[in-house]
């Protein structure tokens, strides 16, 4: 490789990458190569211009960054950052008790740690991760509800806030990952029972809008329990999501299945492998790495949908701070706090995205 | 690897299944207050953010006017206002909650109607507060009346009675108007402020706040006069459990009979000891309302004591030093003018 394409570039002196070119020429070149390039080049830098000025004149210089009374950020001209100071307890944490709160930071303390740490090629290990998350999902099933070792007991109603979307998130993931894989699998199976099942499942759910599977695990699903039996709300709107994540993530993880060569399929059978071992070992691995990309895109959508659990009355980090910015003294200032709840979703879909896109260096260098 | 991944993954989905799988008591038809009792709370379904009648304080915690009606349940029930549980409604789902048993109480902005009445199987107590509908304007426009609107483009919200109220008062008056309909709250008075509109109507206590906090110049903008259609909000339950509903319509009463006979959260513990046989009977002094009733007899000493009685929950949500100021006027005593009439506690 090297030497093939050494040799090629040497002899060609007649453009060198490397060379240095002038600023003017830079210019002439790319921004002002003819009048109507120019034109366009003056109009674009004077709306940024405009733009960056805007921003720095409302969101720094003329700011509020920390008052408690609404009136000094009504008389400022700029953004008032105060707002999140002042709300921030509800917009993060929503309902839960005012006192517990502590309980909620340790939570997401606990939650972060444990997820990084399985996110890590190098902690790939059983004998780590089952351990681990044995001792994050008990000790935060237990900061969570209470009703143990003296912590007050926190009904499922009264969660809230960010704590709230990393659950309904992971629970999507969790629940919805391996249910995809299964109905991928099974439209492809040989079995047409299978491949019947998976195909109606799919397509039905596929074809209604997220609200109306909401609906249905809210209002409906109860009328088809036994009298007094109840499950309890937020597992069954985390079940809906994480169906509904999973009939377009079946038809992602598909689209790899189908990108594997027949030979891959073949040589399996040569090898007299079953099945199972066939997909275990040779397909999904590959099949996976395929999709990956559109898994991840589809897993951060997800994670943007768990604000829909306002339909069971829970409050989320957006619907808290919907909620939270009625307050007729501070409400004037709901644009900052949406762009608070903003840069929170931003964080963390933008850290998902960073990590899927090293995943796919790893798959490259071979690493995984 | 992924293999590996998978499994414990799996795991952990199962193990977060079994913790979250709590079963909860429910009220279905039949006896609410027994389940209630042998719940140890109060389901009540609340409006999921409106400002002085239920949303989330600084704090996270439950405030409002509606909120105190639902504490003031409790108090009955169990003698502690906090055995409540708050259950956040939008507007689609406040009915089929409280038909199927999701919340004992619906204390949410409920305007009491026949058909609701009927067709939605509810029965209302007595309202608890008494409203309408209400049109702010530019005062530059010169707008005096409801006649002035004529041709006006109107801000609204869709599928609230407002929406219907204004069809029914332009056509009764032959004027015609171009509804401009916005779900979001703050969007909707955007659109008035910014000018997009020539009016907003609204629920008329909810427009003093939106003059007070969300116009530049509130002197600028005016509500017209006049009352221009009926929305008494009132607490609903089930058809079909007299005691509960009895229950909770007592628990009314008892906060407008507890301001009329002067009986307040400051000087409960002195009234106790009136001699006035109507006081003596409302704080359980004498007689057995409370039995009656099936909850203990100082049930009405617990509401005015840890909540309020009617006034005091009034002032504390609309009163003068409240944000969102507003006057009485129908909500004001029978004996003042206005519509509270407890009827006798005997």
């Amino acid at each position: 490789m090297t030497t093939i394409s050494s040799q090629i570039a040497t002899p060609a002196p007649t453009y060198d990458p490397h060379a240095r070119i002038s600023g003017t020429v830079w210019l002439k070149a790319n921004l002002f190569g003819s009048i109507w390039q120019s034109l366009l080049t003056v109009i674009v830098a004077a709306g940024l211009i405009r733009f960056f000025w805007f921003v720095l004149d409302w969101g720094v210089i003329n700011a509020v960054f920390y008052t408690t009374d609404p009136d000094v950020c009504r008389a400022a001209t700029g953004a008032c950052w105060a707002v999140i100071v002042e709300k921030h307890r509800p917009m993060l944490f929503g309902l839960y008790p005012y006192d517990e709160h502590w309980r909620l930071v340790l939570m997401m303390v606990i939650y972060l740690v444990t997820v990084v740490i399985s996110l890590w090629p190098r902690f790939w290990n059983l004998r780590l991760l089952v351990p681990l998350w044995i001792f994050a999902t008990l000790s935060i099933g237990a900061l969570m509800f209470g009703g143990v070792l003296g912590l007050r007991y926190v009904a499922t109603s009264e969660w809230g806030g960010l704590p709230l979307t990393m659950l309904l998130f992971t629970g999507t993931v969790l629940i919805g990952m391996p249910v995809a894989v299964l109905l991928a699998l099974g439209r492809r199976a040989p079995l047409p029972v299978a491949r019947g099942v998976s195909v109606v499942f799919i397509e039905s759910l596929r074809g209604v809008p997220l609200i109306t599977i909401l609906f249905v695990a809210v209002n409906v699903f109860p009328l088809f329990l036994p009298a007094g039996m109840e499950v309890n709300k937020l597992l069954r709107i985390t079940v809906g999501i994480a169906i509904f994540f999973a009939c377009y993530q079946a038809e992602v993880i598909r689209g790899g299945l189908q990108a594997i060569p027949r030979g891959q399929y073949e040589a399996a059978q040569s090898l007299s492998l079953s099945y199972w071992q066939t997909t275990r070992t040779i397909i999904l691995p590959q099949a996976l790495r395929i999709s990956l990309p559109a898994i991840t895109n589809h897993i951060i959508a997800a994670m943007k949908n768990t604000s829909f659990v306002i339909i069971i009355g829970l409050f989320d980090i957006l619907t808290a701070t919907t909620a939270v910015m009625q307050d007729p003294l501070w409400r004037k200032f709901y644009v900052e706090a949406y762009l608070f709840v903003a840069a929170v979703y931003l964080f963390f879909g933008y850290a998902l995205s960073l990590y899927a896109r090293q995943v796919e260096k790893w798959i490259a260098s071979g690493r995984i | 690897m992924i293999k590996t991944k998978v499994v414990g993954l799996s795991i952990m989905a199962s193990l977060m299944l079994g913790v979250a799988g709590a079963p909860m008591a429910r009220a279905g038809s039949g006896d609410t207050l027994a389940a209630v009792k042998a719940r140890g709370e109060v389901l009540c379904g609340v409006h999921p953010a409106r400002h002085g009648f239920a949303a989330p304080d600084s704090l996270g915690k439950w405030s409002g006017f509606e909120v105190d009606f639902c504490h003031a349940i409790a108090a009955a029930v169990f003698g502690d206002a906090s055995k409540v549980r708050f259950v956040a409604l939008s507007s689609q789902q406040r009915f089929p909650a409280i038909q199927s048993g999701e919340v004992d109480v619906l204390a949410r902005n409920v305007t009491a109607t026949l058909s609701r009445d009927t067709a939605l199987g509810l029965n209302f107590a007595p309202p608890v507060f008494y409203t309408g509908t209400g049109f702010l304007v530019r005062k530059d426009d010169g707008i005096a009346k409801i006649e002035d609107l004529d041709g006006a483009a109107i801000c609204m919200a869709p599928g609230s009675t407002t929406e219907r109220n204004v069809a029914q008062i332009f056509a009764a008056r032959g004027l015609t108007y171009t509804p401009v309909v916005i779900e979001n709250n703050k969007q909707l008075v955007d659109a008035y402020v910014t000018g997009r509109c020539d009016a907003l109507t609204k629920d008329k206590a909810a427009l003093p706040g939106v003059r007070a906090f969300d116009t530049e110049d509130p002197s600028a903008h005016i509500m017209l006069p006049g009352i221009y259609s009926k929305e008494p909000l009132a607490m609903a339950v089930r058809q079909g459990d007299d005691n509960w509903y009895d229950l909770v319509k007592w628990v009314t009463y008892a906060t407008f009979n507890a301001e009329e006979l002067g009986v307040s959260q400051d000087n409960v513990d002195e009234m106790k000891n009136s001699e006035d046989p109507d006081v003596q009977a409302l704080l359980g002094v004498i007689g057995d309302n409370g039995a009656k009733l099936g909850v203990d007899n100082g049930w009405v000493y617990a509401i005015v004591k840890q909540v309020g009685n009617y006034k005091d929950i009034y002032m504390r949500h609309f009163g003068p030093y409240s944000p969102v100021a507003l006057d009485r006027d129908q909500n004001a005593l029978w004996t003042e003018g206005g519509l509270l009439y407890g009827f006798p506690m005997q």
